[in-house]
């Protein structure tokens, strides 16, 4: 507990907390490129156990047999991987003085997204003072949990201290060959968070990775577990709305919930990596693959998200319908300005019997960018009366954007009852006069028109979260049309 | 109030307004009518300050200054409102959100802080009593699905909110059945004062026996032919428009 205030105190005052490792560790950084020695280094520097370090190993072997995904509707330059520091001790950054020292066009977000001045100086790396109520917050938020029996805390702490768990489930929902940037994130991962709740728990406040103990930044390789155990519930919450810089140009993270019988999950994600200039230059590649699986039956898992930032965007949240009668759900509003590519969708396996899912995907696209859906229904023969529901709308502001949908669907039983709807649709003049006509300009119009699109999804965002990320849609789009 | 003088406008290349004259008092109503096609829309919009009509010639003088090089949103904040012929659908909106962020905005536009909300409330109470406007049409998305009557009601009801100094309907009266007619008329007149003015444009005599014109204006080929009091409305019913064409 005591450690853990530590922590508290020393992220909170620490002002390049955003880009620094949990543990004060010595200044090193791993050689450039990736070996099975770079891995050896970055478990050593973690100081994991062995299996840790087994399971690490194997998932690079296998990263070597494998090649970079193509199918994608995303162009950019190969990665050089052998570039790549995989591993690096934090970098103290300058300490700023004062707001006065940040970008002002970064300012200026953070007064639209009404973010408080306390929280424009953590994020931009202006030291803080005040810290009585933050660390008064996180003490309560902590015995809250503890009391529930509810674990949250990083990736490297569950190796440690719940090194069962962690090995009863990690890699169970994505396999550590799943994919290439899976075998990779396996191999070289840095931290992430850990949750569980326990039988018949309704977790009783929305766990973010805000509030998250140590909820340094993890790198560009974060890990993910959510164990929801019998009717347990959760809902969390990752990312923030707030611009997030990284020096780093490649993320490939992981996320594995697992719901058991009668559980349920509810994960939103607010994505605003930086997406790189208007002539598209710099910006984050954001892969990353994530998947719940309903184990037991009657269980639920939500993904919601609104996805506004990062260069390319690679990114499938799925589920894979276990249990009977459980039930799966993707909300998704993928937004792409100016050379910003979102290849993004959904996957839904049913496998049990009565298993319902739900995808709506609500792309948004601007300037010269890309944005793609790409999803997959598959029921297999022994999941009777299986049933999904898609809808993938685009809009498209400008006529130097593209829309595209590719949607996958494989039936193998005939009980089952699959329905897709796709729409493609313009802001139009006479909308945008309109608003005008009433004294809302061309900006706020967009805005109100996007967000009034975007609503189904929206509404499935916990509250804190809609009301920034309605604010963000916006901002994202300013400057779309003339 | 509104002042425009020799006023020639055309889209893509073709005249539609030939020199149009007109001059509308505080505290005036006036109507303009006419056959389809000839104009009555067009004026309305390029008042109202629309993208994709050329000026040619001539001004508009609204509140003793020319608004020709504003937008269409300055124009709306300095008190301009547009009851569209064909209200437009803004799925997902809400109108109670549309409205708030329309009088957030020309609050922001005049330096004013934004409305509070139990001030916006209680407007939006007051303003649905006066329209006989159902309870739950304000949570509903801006004329999504909305009957044609419904969406002419919004328009008016709209109007009230946003208070303009002038007020320029298009055939707003078209679609509304006998009593919808009489409350929207209502409506008008109960928000008339001595310091604003309205123009509505229609086919129908019988909206101005409910509001009733100051002066009425007959607008033929892009021009106003004639212009006289509230009898003239009855001529046009009485005689149609072939009398005026053989006139001018
Ligand atoms: N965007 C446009 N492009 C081409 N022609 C146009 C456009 N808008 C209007 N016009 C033409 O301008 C003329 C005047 O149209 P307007 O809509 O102003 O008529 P109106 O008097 O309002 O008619 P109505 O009584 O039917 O509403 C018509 O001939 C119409 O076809
Ligand atoms: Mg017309």
């Amino acid at each position: 507990m005591e450690k853990d205030q530590n922590n508290i105190l020393e992220e909170v005052t620490n002002s390049d907390y955003k880009y620094g490792f949990y543990t004060d560790i010595e200044m090193d950084t791993a050689p450039v490129g990736l070996c099975e020695d770079t891995v050896r280094f970055i478990s050593a520097k973690k100081n994991e156990p062995e299996w840790m370090l087994e399971f690490r190993l194997k998932a690079y072997r296998h990263w070597l047999t494998l090649t970079e995904p193509t199918w994608a509707h995303l162009h950019h330059p190969p990665i050089q991987y052998q570039d790549i520091i995989f591993y690096a001790a934090p970098k103290r950054k300058k300490e700023l003085k004062s707001l006065d020292e940040v970008d002002p066009e970064l300012i200026e977000t953070f007064n639209k997204l009404g973010i408080s001045l306390d929280e424009q100086k953590k994020l931009s790396g202006v030291a803080v003072d005040a810290v009585i109520d933050s660390v008064s917050v996180k003490t309560t938020f902590s015995d809250t949990l503890s009391k529930y029996g509810v674990i949250f805390c990083s990736f490297s702490d569950a190796v440690q201290n719940h090194p069962d768990l962690v090995k009863q489930y990690m890699g169970s929902v994505v396999p550590s060959n799943d994919n290439f940037f899976a075998a990779l994130n396996s191999a070289v991962f840095s931290d992430g968070s850990f949750c569980y709740i326990p039988k018949g728990v309704r977790c009783p406040v929305e766990l973010s990775t805000y509030f998250r103990i140590n909820a340094a930044n993890t790198g560009q390789f974060e890990r993910t577990l959510i164990v929801a155990d019998e009717g347990a519930y959760v809902s969390y919450m990752e990312g923030c709305t707030a611009p997030m810089r990284d020096e780093n140009q490649l993320h490939a993270a992981i996320v594995e919930i697992v719901a058991m019988k009668d559980a349920e999950v509810k994960y939103s994600t607010v994505q605003n990596w930086y997406p790189g200039n208007k002539k598209g230059e710099g910006g984050i590649y954001n892969f990353v693959t994530k998947r719940g699986i309903c184990k037991g039956s009657h269980s639920k898992i939500s993904w919601t998200q609104v996805e506004t930032g990062s260069a390319i965007t690679w990114k499938y949240p799925s589920v894979v319908l276990m249990g009977d009668n459980s039930v799966g759900e993707f909300y998704s509003v993928a937004v792409t300005n100016n050379f910003q590519q979102a290849d993004t969708g959904s996957k839904m396996i049913h496998l049990g019997k009565n298993t319902k899912s739900t995808i709506i995907s609500k792309g948004i696209s601007a300037g010269q960018s890309n944005n793609s859906y790409r999803g997959l229904v598959k029921v297999i023969k022994r999941a009777e009366n299986a049933r999904n529901f898609s809808q993938c709308d685009s809009l498209l502001l400008g006529d130097k954007c593209g829309a595209h949908t590719y949607p996958y669907i494989k039936a193998e039983n005939h009980t089952s009852i699959i329905e897709h709807e796709a729409t493609t649709s313009k802001i139009s003049d006479d909308q945008l006069f309109y608003c005008k006509q009433r004294g809302i300009s061309s900006e706020s119009a967009i805005g109100l028109i996007v967000n009034g699109y975007a609503k189904e999804v929206l509404m499935h965002l916990p509250m804190e979260f809609a009301v920034e990320a309605q604010k963000l849609l916006a901002i994202s789009l300013e400057g779309s049309v003339g | 109030m509104l002042s425009i003088r020799n006023l020639k406008v055309s889209i893509k290349g073709k005249e539609i307004l030939k020199g149009i004259n007109l001059e509308v008092k505080a505290g005036e109503v006036h109507a303009i009518m006419g056959p389809n096609g000839t104009g009555k829309s067009t004026l309305a919009y390029v008042i109202a300050g629309r993208e994709g009509y050329e000026v040619t010639e001539g001004e508009i003088i609204f509140k003793g200054r020319n608004i020709l090089g504003l937008s269409a949103e300055e124009r709306a904040c300095e008190g301009l409102f547009l009851g569209f012929q064909y209200p437009v659908e803004i799925p997902g909106v809400s109108i109670t959100n549309f409205l708030r962020t329309a009088i957030n905005e020309q609050r922001k536009y005049k330096g004013l802080d934004p409305v509070p909300a139990t001030e916006f409330l209680a407007r939006m109470e007051e303003k649905k009593k006066l329209l006989e406007l159902q309870e739950k049409l304000a949570s509903r998305s801006v004329n999504e699905g909305f009957s044609g009557g419904e969406k002419k009601k919004n328009e008016i009801f709209q109007m009230a909110m946003l208070e303009p100094m002038l007020a320029i309907l298009d055939e707003t009266d078209s679609g509304l059945d006998i009593d919808a007619l009489r409350i929207v008329a209502s409506g008008v007149n109960k928000l008339r004062r001595p310091d604003n003015s309205t123009i509505v444009i229609t086919h129908y005599q019988r909206l101005l026996e409910y509001i009733v014109p100051d002066v009425v204006h007959v607008l033929f080929d892009g021009r106003i032919v004639k212009s006289g009091g509230k009898e003239l409305a009855l001529l046009l019913e009485e005689k149609g428009y072939e009398w005026i064409r053989k006139e001018s």
